[in-house]
């Protein structure tokens, strides 16, 4: 097996056939879900359980059908923050789900790198599914996964990734990703939302989408949260809109066949427009919901495999 | 009256004095009764002798948390006193925002009480800038300088208000005290957890510019021209700080600073997987900062070196890094970690040696961190070369979130004695 990690709880310091392990065998699950056959035997009697410390229905909706889809028994657990308030602390959620013998813990948590630190306590392989700003694993796995069945490659493709990138796990996870599967990775973002020393991740910079879009293969938006206004970082949304905002003008500088693609929710008439949203032309978003619960079949496949667990 | 003690056969070093021989130093009624190459042994002495030992100083650490009064279960002020001894240090500057923030000057007293209740420890007070260190009203400076506060600071509070720091140092140049700035722009600092740069911006941690320090030393500098206040600048990191206060002392002006051994010795690298044992405040820098923080201590630029220590417990390390509590354990590691720069060859013994004693001791106005007839008997022992390991779980005292777990050092602290009594070793 080429996966060579117990958990997986970000995408830098993967190697290249780790994610290509994980692509070729959700290929074979996107085949396996459109047939209608299942596989119900492979993760029967496991426990996958589903600990979101923030809402997000659509994530763990795609990580629930996918652990149900492989005969997991899937449990799912919100934890609102304010139980943290109460003096309850990761660890001692750590402690609980050990006692419940789980064995796939998917983790959802507004802080960068908590799922690292339940890693180090749970006995569960722990799976990433958002953390903070830091990283959101199978996030970009679906999107790769999503290009790379329309474009047949990933090697050599031009990636634009616009809008919040300081606040975007999805935006750190795609980028980590891109780069080392071989393709141009460009952020595209008022300097106010760009992290700093963001070229330093192997991706050029821009802060005009004219120039940042122009002959991209694939045009990636990201969510604008609203607090981000509210913060001062950009003035309002529709001056984020006039600059940043995709509509089929600033599309028009891209490669006539390229894809465009978003994490959603999105928020329409902020950073995209819903003619292009709605383009069965040109965006791939709700394919790219139906390569979410292939990925994460993928994942919980591999992860229960369990590697370096057997050894000494 | 307890028997005299007799070091002999060991390097006396007290730059500062400049006192640096081999030979013997004589302990009697708590003070220095005598050193020099060659004393005679009087009846009933204790006699010290070990072979390739350094013989300075008591360490004056002149920038520590205790964690009373207020934070008993990270540490106490008898935990921190064990962890002192066996670091070296007899003579500590304890920062005041605790809870209650030391204030009042019976709260200063209290301290210094407490200090000597420890009988290995002096511990000097600081007294807080402003009310509570909530960076308001100013606090009672007089009353407090007269309760024995040493110098005036809101700890790792940043006096972020211009006219309050202006009208600080002003008042605090009437009692001849510092004030002692933790140099860090809060508006550009809020929320952040790392140095921000490209580590930052992988881990996904909210970030602290460099900037944020140099921009509150450049105002503070020109604040101490404006006043002829004298502004000391508390656990410097970054070059960029470092070449204004450079700058300011070749201008002449009352400027001085402090760093503390993380800052020399680590870098932002240290926080890897999320580790919040190095979790810092200020945050852990680049190499760059590093290195130029290295070149400070060695040209003057830098006056002393503090422990910085931050008690802190496992409930407040144990927690999703940004919410992690900053602050690391620095007692039973500031002579160790300084030596590495000497066994590197970036400071000479003598240079780390006065940056550990005499000169904290010169910034805080007090009698301490001298090896001469006559002076209190406050003294480390300890050999250069011996190696021993840092490991968090296993250092003297309570708080044991230590950034540097698992480092090799080579330098052991072999005894201290606190007014000749000997309390570690």
């Amino acid at each position: 097996m080429s996966y060579r990690q117990k958990h997986l709880l970000a995408i830098e310091g993967l190697h290249p056939p780790e994610i290509g392990h994980l692509l070729d065998l959700a290929e074979s699950y996107v085949l396996l879900n459109r047939s209608g056959k299942t596989q119900r035997d492979l993760l029967r009697g496991r426990t996958l359980i589903n600990l979101f410390f923030e809402d997000s229905t659509r994530t763990r909706t795609s990580f629930e059908l996918a652990g149900k889809r492989l005969g997991a028994d899937v449990i799912n657990m919100s934890v609102s923050t304010s139980s943290v308030s109460k003096g309850e602390t990761l660890l001692d959620t750590a402690a609980t789900l050990n006692a419940m013998h789980c064995d796939l813990l998917v983790v959802r948590h507004d802080q960068s790198g908590a799922p690292n630190l339940l890693a180090q306590k749970v006995d569960a392989a722990v799976i990433n599914a958002g953390d903070g700003t830091h990283e959101h694993p199978t996030q970009a796995l679906l999107d790769a996964l999503t290009i790379r069945r329309r474009k047949g490659r990933l090697q050599g493709l031009t990636v634009a990734i616009c809008g919040d990138i300081l606040h975007s796990r999805v935006a750190r996870s795609n980028i980590h990703l891109l780069t080392t599967m071989g393709s141009r990775v460009r952020v595209v973002g008022p300097p106010t939302l760009m992290p700093a020393e963001a070229e330093r991740l192997g991706v050029e910079v821009f802060h005009d989408m004219e120039r940042g879009l122009a002959d991209v293969d694939i045009v990636m938006m990201l969510r604008l949260q609203r607090e981000r206004m509210q913060g001062g970082l950009v003035p309002s949304a529709r001056e984020y809109f006039r600059f940043f905002g995709l509509d089929a003008a600033k599309l028009s500088v891209a490669k006539p066949d390229a894809l465009v693609m978003h994490p959603g929710p999105m928020n329409r008439g902020v950073e995209i427009d819903s003619a292009v949203a709605d383009d069965p032309l040109r965006s791939v978003i709700r394919e790219q919901v139906e390569m979410g619960v292939a990925v994460r079949m993928a994942v919980l496949d591999t992860l229960s495999r369990g590697y370096g667990r057997n050894e000494p | 009256m307890s028997p005299d003690t007799l070091f002999t056969g060991v390097r006396l070093l007290d730059p500062a004095s400049g006192v640096d021989l081999h030979g013997d130093l004589l302990v009697r009624g708590g003070r220095i009764a005598d050193l020099g190459p060659g004393l005679g042994r009087p009846d009933g002495a204790i006699v010290i002798a070990e072979d390739g030992a350094i013989l300075c100083p008591g360490l004056v650490d002149m920038r520590a948390a205790l964690g009373e009064p207020g934070y008993e279960y990270r540490e106490t002020i008898a935990s921190a006193a064990e962890a002192a001894a066996a670091g070296g240090i007899t003579t500590l500057a304890a920062l005041p925002d605790s809870l209650p923030a030391i204030d009042d000057p019976a709260l200063v007293r209290l301290l210094r009480a407490r200090g000597e209740e420890t009988g290995s420890l002096t511990i000097v007070p600081y007294g807080a800038v402003t009310a509570g260190c909530r960076g308001e009203e100013l606090a009672e400076l007089g009353l407090l300088a007269e309760a024995g506060a040493v110098a005036f600071t809101d700890g790792n509070r940043a006096i972020g208000s211009a006219r309050l720091m202006r009208v600080s140092l002003a008042y605090a140049r009437g009692f001849g005290a510092r004030i002692v700035q933790h140099p860090e722009e809060p508006s550009l600092a809020a929320g952040g957890a790392a140095t921000e740069g490209e580590l930052a911006t992988r881990l996904g941690l909210p970030g602290i510019p460099a900037a944020a320090e140099a921009i509150l030393v450049a105002r503070d500098i020109r604040l101490a021209a404006l006043t002829g206040g004298a502004v000391h600048f508390a656990h410097i990191s970054t070059a960029e700080a470092l070449a204004l206060i450079r700058q300011a002392k070749s201008d002449g002006f009352a400027v001085t600073c402090d760093t503390a051994p993380p800052y020399f010795d680590l870098n932002e690298t240290a926080i890897g997987d999320f580790r919040t044992y190095a979790k810092l405040s200020p945050p852990l820098r680049k190499e760059a900062d590093r290195l130029a923080v290295v070149a400070a201590l060695a040209d003057d630029t830098i006056d002393a070196i503090a422990s910085d220590h931050q008690p802190r417990d496992a409930d407040d390390k144990r927690q999703p890094f940004a919410q992690a509590t900053p602050g690391g354990a620095g007692l039973a590691t500031l002579l160790g970690v300084t030596l590495a720069q000497v066994h590197n060859g970036a400071l000479t013994l003598a240079r780390a040696i006065e940056l550990l004693t005499a000169q904290p001791a010169a910034l805080l106005r007090i009698d301490a961190g001298r090896l001469a007839k006559g002076r209190p008997a406050d003294l480390c022992l300890f050999h250069p070369e011996r190696i021993w390991q840092v490991e968090a779980g296993r250092l003297p005292g309570k708080a044991q979130n230590t950034p540097f777990d698992g480092r090799a050092l080579e330098g052991v602290v072999l005894g201290t004695w606190k007014a000749g009594r000997r309390v570690f070793g």
